[in-house]
């Protein structure tokens, strides 16, 4: 088990092969890749079989070197492995494998194909350092590193301006979200004096004791409050969609009230302060509400990135990242609450969106934002183990239903739903593959989704915050199951809508990897079923918290999806409701949800336009600043050489003319020396002679 | 007798207006004449410590006699030279005459 | 002072010899000059007999008013066409002279007299009573201690003659 540390170093080492030696190598570069995930994958296997069999699946192995002395202290970084790890490292190593293996086959013939490898490679290594990671400083910095992989590889065809720009978006927001991070890594750090994570554990009951007062909280209130009132003024001036400024209205009342209205849960303590800081980070790379928005565009970057990082791992990093740091969330019941909160909003928020898309890949990317919210949602009520069970499960299937998708769309050519159709008879084992990883995600019985959604649900019934957010599950789950099979819908069945798209099956290579994500979809549920709960077990928090099986929170989940299924196939599959004659009275609805809810206008509103103003203003001042300097220096040289040529004039010409009058002067002195007049010559004699005379007498 | 004081003034003084006048006049030949004038000066200085030195020997006569031969030798080369200028450039002011070579 | 004979005929010919020389420097006629150098040189001959040199003051008259007077009077009549009295004004350098004559007459008079009169045991009070016979002694310091000066006057005197014949030839080339 203390070689865990190879597991994020293989693939790291093949990153740097493949970047130097990689075009050379060409297509051989997928193999290396692809061969370094799988020595990982197989070190995996054998930590955990060390994990189950030798220590019994209990405790914490830790590994730590001495990395940074700062001041008495030393900074130590290593990597840990329990039960958490373990289950992520399967994932990863599982994910990330069939993802490389599909993408020989849908990356054939891209010119920078060694180039994708190599970043395939490198996001593996930093995720799976992520996940093995035992102190803060080296979980932010393979936060960091899986952020910039992702950068590079939405942006992967960089020639696609729409596609950079989703890169700069997905970065940034990720970056608003990494900055929580790290202030709450900072707050910790002082607070405990350690980034190593079972030091902070082990303080962080005393952070819990230590309210914040409430001046603070008002200014902060006060704050956001402000920023909403500039973003309304904004758009009252500038006279734009007034269904902004409704939103605007709603979001500073609810701001509002959630400050100022005593309110039980709103007691804030350092611990609390903390948590909900590092939430900030998990929420920009978990892509929750308000930080959802990069998601839908980095369905830019090429298909298999999408199903890697941002169905399965990367987004599910923010998710790990709650369920790691659990005891800071567990110390302050208010944090948790606060993640619950936001996670129920953001799956039924993310879902209303889906209904709309006509992109299958956004849809998918909708998808995967309302699944992460309940995941949030599982971990905010107290449910660790139905949160991170649904985090397995769900990266299985949505990795598939991404590949699934890739595949369509490398076998139509097109990625909008409205020209696709009739596929399940043209890609039957895509259509296959795609059915069953549906049916998982909606949480049809007796596949892995049921299961790991059921706990979520339970989870969400008998929290102590009362049963609306369970409620708000359950809406979830049919408006899940409503848009999937309008995506099913849409593309498998029913006639081809574009005559001019003829679809093929595609090869082997991309054909396997669904088949095996299938099965997972199916098989994974199985360690954690009411019955055998195998995994609650082990990914545990605390002493367990074990709920009873419920049959009507089953039934009730199970009901939603099926109503869902029903009534999509009533809409699309055979055309019985027609959607059409609804569309004056909800047609606002329609606009409204299309539109994303506004979000990207609110964004530029409150945010991107005060900052160009503000650099802009910058801009001005520089420049003023900078011509006034050089023009300050330009006028001082020029008064600088002014004064040297007065001195030159006066000083060095005066010294000149000073020499060539002593000796014109001297010469008309001494002319009189030798005047040719005789007499004068007859007076210098006769004064010499007295003088000489005086001399001689008087010596 | 006059002590010999009273003949060394009188040396000085004539001495001294033979050189007023050879440095002042602008006739030539005036100018030789003030030289006279001091050569007779000279004479008088000559003489009159021959006759008041103990020792008494007639130096002092025989060298202003000699002065008395020298003076008329240069008072006759002067007048000739006077007198050659004078056919030269028509006049002889002293003033006039100061190109060493023309 | 003694007023003695010698004493004031003293007086009259050192005055008569200092007021002739001050007409010879000064006056812008130069016959009148001329006349006033003989008296001048008249007067230094007197002097020399007031101080027991009479064969020089015999000599003084001869050379000097007898030959160097007339001298300069022919010198003066055969340069006088163009002049006239116009020449003999006052020179630019009168100050200079001026200066000259008195810081001369000054120096003389203040250094020598009063090194002199203090009483130095080479000087007697008195002029020396002359010997038996002076044109003897000068005959014989002529010939003996003083031959060579002698020759060599009476050869300047010759070459001087000789050149101021052939200065003052005039050029019939």
């Amino acid at each position: 088990m203390s070689l865990a540390w190879l597991i994020p170093v293989i693939p790291l080492l093949m990153f740097a092969v493949i970047v130097f030696l990689g075009h050379k190598l060409k297509d051989k570069s997928a193999y290396l890749s692809i061969a370094a995930i799988a020595a990982s994958f197989l070190v995996s296997v054998a930590v955990a079989y060390d994990w189950f069999i030798i220590h019994h699946g209990h405790g914490t192995a830790e590994f730590l070197i001495p990395w940074a002395p700062v001041g008495t202290d030393v900074i130590r970084m290593g990597f840990a492995v329990d039960s958490l790890t373990v289950m992520m490292l399967f994932v990863v190593t599982i994910v990330s494998m069939m993802v490389q293996i599909f993408s020989i086959g849908y990356m054939h013939g891209d010119e920078r194909y060694p180039r994708f490898f190599a970043f395939l490679s490198l996001f593996t290594a930093a995720m799976l350092s992520l996940v093995i990671a035992n102190t803060l400083l080296l979980m932010y910095i393979s936060w960091e590193l899986v952020g910039l992989t992702s950068y590079l590889l939405i942006g992967f065809w960089f020639q696609k301006p729409e596609a950079m720009r989703a890169a700069k978006k997905a970065f940034l927001v990720t970056r608003v979200g990494d900055v929580g991070f790290f202030l709450g890594l900072l707050l910790l750090y002082l607070n405990t004096g350690t980034v190593e994570l079972s030091g902070i554990f082990a303080k962080v009951e005393e952070m819990a004791l230590h309210p914040v007062s409430v001046p603070y909280l008002g200014a902060i209130a006060a704050v956001i409050l402000g920023i909403f009132a500039y973003g309304f003024a904004g758009a009252i001036l500038k006279g734009i969609k007034r269904v902004p400024v409704a939103i605007f209205i709603g979001l500073a009342v609810f701001a509002l009230a959630w400050f100022l209205i005593p309110h039980g849960a709103v007691k804030l303590t350092l611990a609390s302060i903390a948590a909900l800081l590092i939430f900030w980070g998990a929420v920009g790379k978990s892509a929750q509400f308000p930080l959802h928005v990069w998601l839908p565009d980095a369905m830019q970057g090429p298909t298999p990135v999408s199903a890697l990082i941002h169905a399965a791992t990367m987004v599910a990093a923010g998710v790990y990242l709650v369920a790691r740091m659990y005891p800071v969330f567990h110390a302050d019941m208010t944090a948790l609450n606060i993640v619950a909160v936001v996670g129920a909003f953001t799956a039924v928020f993310a879902a209303t969106m889906g209904i709309v898309m006509n992109d299958i890949k956004q849809v998918l990317a909708y998808s995967t934002i309302s699944q992460l919210g309940y995941m949030m949602m599982g971990l905010g009520v107290g449910g660790y183990t139905a949160g991170m069970f649904h985090l397995m499960t769900h990266a299985y299937f949505k990795a598939n239903l991404f590949l699934g998708s890739g595949s369509v769309i490398h076998g139509t050519g097109t990625q909008d739903m409205r020209e696709m159709g009739g596929l399940r008879k043209k890609m039957p084992w895509t259509f296959l593959t795609f059915i069953i990883a549906t049916l998982a995600l909606i949480g049809f019985p007796l596949t892995a989704g049921f299961y790991s959604k059921d706990e979520i649900l339970l989870s969400a019934y008998y929290w102590h915050g009362g049963k609306w957010i369970f409620y708000a599950g359950v809406l979830g789950a049919f408006m899940t199951a409503f848009y999937m099979t309008r995506l099913v819908a849409m593309t498998f069945f029913g006639q081809p809508k574009d005559p001019k798209i003829h679809a093929h099956e595609s090869g082997k290579v991309m054909l396997i990897p669904l088949f095996v994500l299938a099965t997972l979809s199916i098989l994974a549920g199985y360690v954690g079923t009411p019955w055998k709960n195998i995994i609650g077990q082990y990914v545990t928090f605390g002493h367990g918290g074990h709920h009873a099986f419920s049959l009507s929170v089953m039934l009730a989940g199970t009901l939603a999806g099926f109503l869902g299924i029903g009534l999509a196939s009533l809409i699309w599959i055979w055309p019985v409701i027609r959607i059409a004659s609804l569309a004056p009275a909800l047609g606002w609805v329609q606009t409204l949800v299309a539109n994303k809810w506004y979000m990207d206008d609110i964004y530029d509103i409150i945010v991107i336009r005060p900052l160009m103003i503000t650099a802009r203003a910058m801009f001005a001042v520089d420049r003023y600043l900078i011509d006034l300097t050089v023009n300050a220096v330009a006028w001082i040289t020029m008064k600088l050489s002014n004064a040297w040529a007065l001195f030159d004039k006066y000083v060095v010409d005066g010294l000149v003319n000073l020499v060539a009058e002593t000796t014109k002067v001297g010469g008309r002195v001494l002319r009189y020396v030798q005047t040719g007049v005789v007499q004068q010559y007859a007076f210098i004699l006769v004064i010499c002679l007295l003088l000489m005379s005086w001399f001689f007498i008087y010596r | 007798m006059p002590p010999l004081s009273w003949y060394l003034y009188v040396s000085a003084a004539l001495f001294a207006l033979g050189l007023f006048g050879m440095m002042t006049r602008r006739n030539s030949i005036a100018m030789l004449m003030s030289i006279e004038l001091m050569l007779n000066a000279a004479n008088i200085n000559l003489v009159a410590f021959s006759a008041y030195l103990r020792g008494h020997t007639m130096v002092g006569q025989m060298f202003a006699l000699f002065v008395i031969a020298l003076a008329a030798a240069e008072a006759a080369i002067g007048l000739a030279i006077v007198i050659n200028i004078y056919r030269t450039v028509k006049h002889i002011d002293a003033d006039e005459i100061n190109l060493m070579k023309w | 002072m003694e007023i003695t004979g010698y004493n004031v005929a003293f007086i009259a010919i050192a005055a008569m010899t200092v007021t002739s020389a001050i007409f010879v420097v000064t006056l812008p006629n130069i016959l009148r000059s001329a006349l006033f150098l003989m008296f001048t040189f008249i007067g230094v001959a007197g002097l020399y007999v007031l101080a027991n040199a009479e064969i020089l003051a015999a000599m003084q008259l001869l050379i000097y008013v007898g030959a160097i007077t007339v001298l300069i009077l022919f010198a003066i009549v055969l340069t006088q066409q163009l002049m006239g009295a116009r020449i003999t004004q006052t020179s630019r350098n009168i100050v200079l002279g001026g200066v000259a004559a008195i810081a001369v007459f000054a120096f003389i008079a203040t250094t020598f007299v009063s090194h002199f009169s203090k009483g130095s045991d080479m000087i007697a009070a008195q002029p020396a009573v002359p010997t038996s016979d002076p044109l003897l002694m000068i005959a014989k310091m002529l010939i003996q201690p003083y031959v060579l000066p002698f020759e060599l006057a009476s050869f300047i005197l010759l070459v001087a003659m000789v050149g101021a014949i052939v200065i003052a030839k005039e050029d019939k080339d």
